[in-house]
């Protein structure tokens, strides 16, 4: 134990010397708290549209406006023909073409119906559908308000219509930042404290200072406690940061107990620790290090349901995601903080992710070696 | 004369290069033993290895009595080490740095305190005690080095070229610390490239490709190779080398 004491005195001071790593621990969740989720939006907007309106009638006039005063789309051409608008495509100056073709008012008075052209650019994937799909619920909506318009009395015809009420649980205005800010807290903790765990031992191998401690009677796993609990205490206090800034800036409190949260992210952050002193370990140069983490941090990162769902994925890809613990904190985090999760629904999630600090931490004790 | 350092055949290679070859010598309790050899010779690559920070291919040895394959942690007990490349450190201040040390080798509060004000005192770095180690000069760092690798009273310190890029005055004033140490019966196991250390020391060895090519004092060696100095013993000897860099 007095070992251990020395050990964090040591460690502590050398943290508190390093500046760069102090303002990486303060202001970096503060910052990225700030910018990211306003930023990350899954909402499309700005779609670039060109018109080819052909018929230039009041009808394809209303369309456009419609269209327009929607707040999702940009007009950035009104052209002549279509190949001239699909130019606009080519050069990335518009993302959808709409095709209003000649006759469209007269044939849909005459003959109570019409044919539209939409052309989609789907280079950009996520913009390419909704876009297409926001397209087609306003053209929808047209549809039937010209349809009601257009029914004369005494024709009455009845139209049916199945109208689907939806209601949104938890997250009742589908408000992103709900959605993204518990997420992007979540790998911040797990940034932070991989980075400087695994930066750690491996810069005393590079600077030479870590002969100094193998040629001492220092136990191994006293070592690793020794730089373990430091960066545990570091990443409690992003995580404290992160909670703060969430609840000011977006105002969002834990629907469920918050010392829960606490302990999920403790047991969380020894996992997280635990793979980077291994890491550490491994590595000769903070630079071998410092690219094995991007590697993992990149994996854990799109695969851990932060950006797109764990439950659209392909089977394969769902059995590497029940190895990677960020999808667990990210998962227990909306959970806790939206849904009022409690300790029995996270249970199974905190005994997986004690089980990875155990394993990771021992890896990291027997992979370090005094002796070469 | 009990000896404190035996090694038999002692031998380490990395893959098909023999680092050090069959070493079979011993060094006595109080002894200050010089280990000399030309750059490449696998001096510190033996001094590694009777530290415990680097595996023995083959061969024997016991240090302190104890044995260098299973008993490494008793053997850092007792012994004391400093790298050739300087490995305190830098971002703690000097007391900082002595305190670290006495702490991880199991020191209590009151020692601590005791070799702390000793060794400032010794080496008269009252006024620095609070400065970052970085900002000292490199003297004082090796100074300081060995104060620290003897803090705990070992009985045997090894020491990798202590005194390399160090001034003449420095280089007196370390000799002067080696020599307080070895009269209080520490053990000296120190390797150098400077003649005139050689010369202070009780015995010293010659490293020639991984092998020990002589051993003996200074004054038998210069009679054996029939030399004035122990520069000439050194180049007699270290030009049949044909590995260095």
């Amino acid at each position: 134990m007095r070992t251990i004491r020395f050990l964090l005195q040591k460690e502590f001071r050398q943290i508190f010397r390093n500046k760069s790593i102090l303002a990486m621990v303060m202001v970096m969740p503060i910052v990225q708290l700030l910018i990211l989720p306003l930023a990350a939006d899954y909402e499309i907007k700005n779609i670039n549209l060109a018109v080819v309106d052909e018929d230039r009638s009041p009808y394809s006039q209303k369309l456009i406006s419609k269209i327009t005063s929607s707040g999702y789309f940009r007009l950035t051409g009104f052209e002549n023909n279509y190949n001239e608008a699909f130019r606009l495509i080519e050069q990335e100056k518009a993302d959808i073409v709409l095709q209003i073709p000649p006759h469209f008012e007269s044939t849909l008075v005459r003959e109570n119906k019409s044919a539209l052209f939409v052309a989609v650019n789907a280079i950009n994937g996520t913009k390419a559908s909704l876009g297409g799909s926001y397209l087609s619920a306003i053209i929808r909506n047209f549809n039937g308000e010209i349809r009601v318009q257009l029914m004369q009395p005494g024709r009455f015809s009845r139209v049916e219509q199945v109208e689907t009420p939806t209601r949104f649980w938890f997250n009742p205005f589908l408000n992103y930042h709900m959605y993204m800010v518990p997420g992007i807290l979540a790998i911040l903790v797990t940034m932070i404290g991989g980075f400087l765990s695994a930066l750690n031992i491996v810069k005393e191998k590079e600077v030479g200072t870590i002969e100094q401690i193998n040629v001492t009677p220092i136990h191994k796993h006293h070592f690793i406690l020794g730089k373990l609990i430091p960066f545990w205490v570091l990443g409690n206090i992003v995580f404290i940061i992160g909670l703060g800034v969430s609840w000011l800036v977006y105002g969002i409190v834990p629907q469920g107990n918050i010392a829960l949260l606490f302990a999920f992210v403790a047991v969380y952050l020894l996992a997280v620790l635990g793979l980077g002193l291994l890491v550490s370990t491994l590595c000769e140069t903070q630079q071998q290090a410092m690219f094995i983490m991007f590697f993992f941090m990149m994996v854990f990162i799109l695969m851990g349901g932060l950006f797109t769902s764990v439950d659209s994925m392909p089977d394969w890809a769902r059995v590497i995601v029940r190895f990677n613990p960020v999808s667990y904190l990210i998962d227990v985090m909306r959970m806790v903080i939206l849904k009022g999760s409690n300790f029995g629904d996270v249970r199974q999630k905190m005994i997986i992710i004690a089980g990875f600090a155990i394993v990771l931490n021992t890896l990291a004790i027997l992979n370090y070696r005094k002796r070469a | 004369m009990t000896p404190v350092i035996t090694t038999n055949r002692l031998t380490k290679r990395f893959g098909d290069f023999v680092a050090t070859d069959s070493l079979t010598f011993s060094v006595n309790q109080g002894e200050i033993f010089g280990f000399l050899g030309a750059n490449g010779a696998g001096k510190t690559t033996a001094m590694r290895m009777l530290c415990g920070l680097s595996l023995p291919s083959s061969g024997d040895a016991t240090i302190a009595g104890f044995d260098v394959y299973k008993q490494t942690e008793d053997i850092k007990k007792n012994i004391g080490y400093m790298s050739q490349k300087f490995s305190l450190y830098e971002d703690l201040t000097v007391l900082e740095n002595i305190r670290f040390f006495g702490g991880i080798y199991g020191l209590n509060n009151r020692q601590i305190r005791e070799k702390c004000d000793a060794l400032i005192n010794r080496l008269g770095m009252e006024d620095e005690t609070g400065k970052l180690v970085a900002s000292l000069p490199l003297g004082w760092k090796q100074k300081l080095s060995f104060s620290v690798a003897v803090l705990h009273d070992p009985k045997i310190v090894f020491l990798d070229e202590p005194t390399g890029g160090v001034d003449p005055v420095t280089r007196r004033q370390f000799w002067d610390l080696i020599y307080e140490a070895a009269a209080r019966g520490v053990t000296i196991f120190v390797t150098t490239h400077y003649m005139d250390e050689a010369e202070y020391c009780n015995r010293i060895s010659i490293m020639v490709d991984g092998k020990i090519e002589a051993l003996d004092t200074p004054g038998n060696l210069k009679r054996q190779f029939r030399s004035e100095s122990m520069d000439d013993v050194f180049y007699q000897l270290a030009r049949k080398a044909r590995r260095g860099d």
